[in-house]
């Protein structure tokens, strides 16, 4: 998920360029940098956005364009794992998945975009890190997809583990955290590799299916789709080690307290609903439980609604409608999609993953 | 010719060749020894002949079998993964989408009558016939319609802009882009010729600086600059934005046309229409401007043409032109990856519109010297 998880500007100042498109990028890049600093002195000054998002009537949500991620299907219509979070979303907000508009962005500009105030909300998989966090004003909330540098390698080499590839040719991307990535996993395990190091991403994986090289890295979730591409996608294999952490994260500007939390207390029911085996079939059974903590959790007992001025039932219409976080992963991106991505890290903690929701009391 | 035709044809050898072949027949001759001197008149003519014989020998057998021998022209995604040749199924259960993108699909006759619109338009005001002004309000008219049209206006909600995508948007941008740019232009280009000395420098500043930079990074201020700048809770319209953006970008160009036109206007005309009394701007509206207009038609078309491909540049600032939704057709997981298709189809929509108006210009060039002599 690289053109997801690494937006630093896009123009390289240092990055070897011809010198016609050197002006253009300085351009663009002093534009970027420009932007980014006159945003930060706007930032104190915006409205809440939970008002404006009441006001207009519609969440704008800022999303990419990767398949299972998010796409347009044949109607026009977003669908998608993050795009589901979207819909879930308007749901504790307006008590109905539709009242959200997404708007595409590309990676260079979705971070200035978000500060700008074309979106609410930034649900096109951003990679929270330190600097995004203070230095440009964003908060994020609780991580949707725990992303990071995968390996894909052909069944026929008969590795298993990263560590067995001691002499391989990798295919790697050039200007991209991923070369440095590859560079230390390899060094820190002590083998050898040879880079075959190509600008676009295409190419890349081109040569890889031509078997110029033993290895391709990216994303996994890159590499999942490049995978099915392939012109024998049961050939290959994406082996279990995440070189690189890339937790993908809601994004949303400095400012806005009340927004922040529904933001995280969305994501953290659908994580809850999945642990308590709450699934969008069996949502209304649970209705009538008389276990305390489910009967706040569905808000049979009003008390958290209240609590966060919103309708009582939101989270069982969140399930009812969307699912809860395994039934969104496993519709958009899991093993029986397209993409067949494995749980792994983004399984529940009680399962071996990373998934773990607060209490809802 | 039929009479020659119907006495000789029953004879198998004719028993006496014509020594004089009739006109028809010797403009086909020339015509043939034309041909073969082009192609194989001389040594270096014959090695390009060959080696693009030999190129399309190579690659055309198997583009036509991928393309039409071996395509899947229906049917489910699934039965395209069988078959080795192009999905054409793909661009079928697709089309509403890479035409009209994010449109509401029960409405989806608004873009389409839009469209129409707007092409039947540009295709109106190709016609000499109708370059007059009556024309133009004609297309103020048009756009008008248009407008309300994709705007979901007079009944039912409105459709906000963010949905507007696909083709409608690079017709849109690209005619409203031609037409506002216009009066810009012309200002422009009267005001580089002016004798005022302030006016003149403003002028060259304004369309040397915008030469200079790419239509990208001004369509990059106007994403990202243009909001940050706005007082706070004032918002500008994305797409609007970008159509203004555009409309700037194309004026110094068409400014440059257009002061290209005014040189050539000799300078007796300016001296005959003083010498009639007239004012500055009488002048320049009733003698200078309408034939120098004239003379630049033909580099006006490929402007629009060049506008119209770079149109999808918008790619960059998250609006969806038709390129844009045709390449994430292929992003949706239950038809993924058939990019090709999607390229190619756009590809066609694009050679279609630009092939028709390059050879419109060359037609107009052509006539247009006519018309001089």
């Amino acid at each position: 998920m690289r053109s997801l998880s690494h937006s630093s500007p896009p123009p390289h100042p240092t990055s070897p360029t011809n010198a016609k498109g050197l002006a253009p990028r300085l351009l663009i890049a002093g534009a970027l940098s420009l932007a980014l600093g006159l945003a930060l002195t706007g930032a104190a000054k915006a409205g809440p956005t939970l008002d404006a998002i009441k006001a207009r009537g519609t969440i704008k949500v800022g999303v990419g364009t990767q398949p299972g991620f998010f796409s347009p299907d044949s109607n026009g219509r977003w669908q998608g794992f993050f795009v589901d979070f979207g819909r879930a979303l308007s749901i504790a907000v307006f008590n109905d998945p539709d009242k959200v508009q997404f708007i595409a962005s590309s990676p260079q500009q979705r971070l200035p975009s978000l500060q700008s105030g074309e979106f609410d909300i930034l649900l096109s998989g951003v990679t929270q890190t330190f600097t995004r966090a203070t230095k440009l004003g964003f908060h994020f909330g609780p991580v949707v997809f725990y992303d990071g540098q995968g390996l894909l390698v052909p069944k026929k080499l008969g590795v298993t583990k990263g560590k067995e590839l001691n002499g391989a040719t990798v295919c790697v991307q050039t200007g991209t955290t991923g070369e440095l990535n590859i560079t230390d996993f390899f060094r820190q395990n002590k083998i050898t590799f040879k880079p075959v190091v190509i600008e676009e991403t295409a190419e890349n994986q081109k040569a890889f299916a031509s078997g110029r090289c033993d290895v391709l890295t990216q994303d996994s979730s890159d590499l999942a789709i490049t995978r099915t591409l392939l012109p024998k996608p049961d050939d290959y294999v994406l082996l279990p080690e995440r070189i690189s952490k890339e937790p993908l994260a809601p994004a949303i500007r400095y400012g806005d307290d009340q927004w922040l939390e529904i933001v995280n207390w969305v994501v953290n029911a659908t994580i809850q609903a999945e642990e308590f085996g709450i699934t969008q079939a069996n949502v209304d059974s649970f209705l009538t439980s008389s276990d305390p903590g489910i009967r706040r959790f569905l808000g049979v007992d009003p008390s958290l609604g209240e609590a966060a001025k919103l309708d009582p039932k939101f989270i069982y219409t969140i399930i009812k409608t969307v699912g809860n976080y395994g039934e969104i992963f496993d519709r958009h991106v899991g093993p029986k999609t397209k993409v067949a991505l494995e749980r792994g890290h983004n399984a529940l903690w009680t399962q071996g993953g990373l998934l773990y929701a607060p209490p809802f009391r | 010719m039929t009479d020659h035709a119907l006495t000789s044809a029953p004879h198998p050898v004719a028993p006496f060749p014509p020594t004089q072949p009739t006109p028809r027949q010797r403009l086909a001759l020339s015509h043939a020894r034309a041909l073969w001197g082009a192609l194989f008149g001389t040594p270096v003519n014959a090695a390009i002949t060959l080696a693009c014989v030999a190129v399309l020998a190579v690659s055309l057998p198997p583009l036509v079998r991928w393309a039409l021998v071996d395509a899947v022209w229906s049917g489910p995604a699934e039965r395209c993964a069988d078959g080795g040749g192009a999905c054409w199924a793909f661009i079928g259960e697709k089309l509403r989408y890479i035409l009209f993108g994010f449109y509401d699909q029960d409405r989806q006759w608004r873009p389409l009558a839009a469209t129409l619109i707007l092409l039947g338009l540009a295709g109106m005001s190709a016609a000499p016939l109708f370059w007059r002004r009556a024309t133009l309000g004609v297309w103020l008219v048009g756009l008008a319609v248009a407008l309300l049209l994709l705007c979901g206006l007079p009944d039912g909600p409105p459709v906000p802009t963010e949905r507007w995508s696909g083709l409608p948007i690079n017709l849109l941008l690209t005619t409203i882009g031609m037409i506002g740019a216009f009066p810009v232009a012309v200002l422009l280009a009267l005001a580089r010729r002016s004798r005022m000395g302030g006016l003149r420098s403003l002028a060259v500043l304004f369309i040397e600086v915008t030469r200079g930079v790419p239509l990208i990074a001004v369509l990059y201020v106007a994403t990202l600059l243009v909001p940050l700048m706005l007082p706070s809770g004032l918002t500008i319209d994305k797409l609007l934005r970008a159509q203004v953006a555009i409309i700037l970008f194309v004026s110094a160009y068409l400014a440059e046309i257009i002061r290209a036109g005014l040189q050539a206007i000799p300078d007796g005309q300016y001296e005959a229409a003083r010498a009639l009394g007239l004012t500055y701007w009488g002048t320049m509206r009733l003698v200078i401007l309408p034939q120098a207009l004239r003379t630049v038609i033909p580099s006006i078309v490929n402007l629009t043409i060049g506008l119209f491909q770079d149109t999808t540049l918008i790619v960059a600032i998250g609006l969806f032109d038709v390129l844009n939704t045709a390449r994430n057709a292929a992003k949706d997981p239950a038809w993924l990856g058939f990019y090709t298709e999607a390229f190619g189809f756009a590809a066609l929509i694009y050679l279609t519109v630009c092939v028709l108006a390059s050879r419109y210009s060359l037609w107009l060039e052509a006539r247009l010297r006519r018309v001089e002599r």
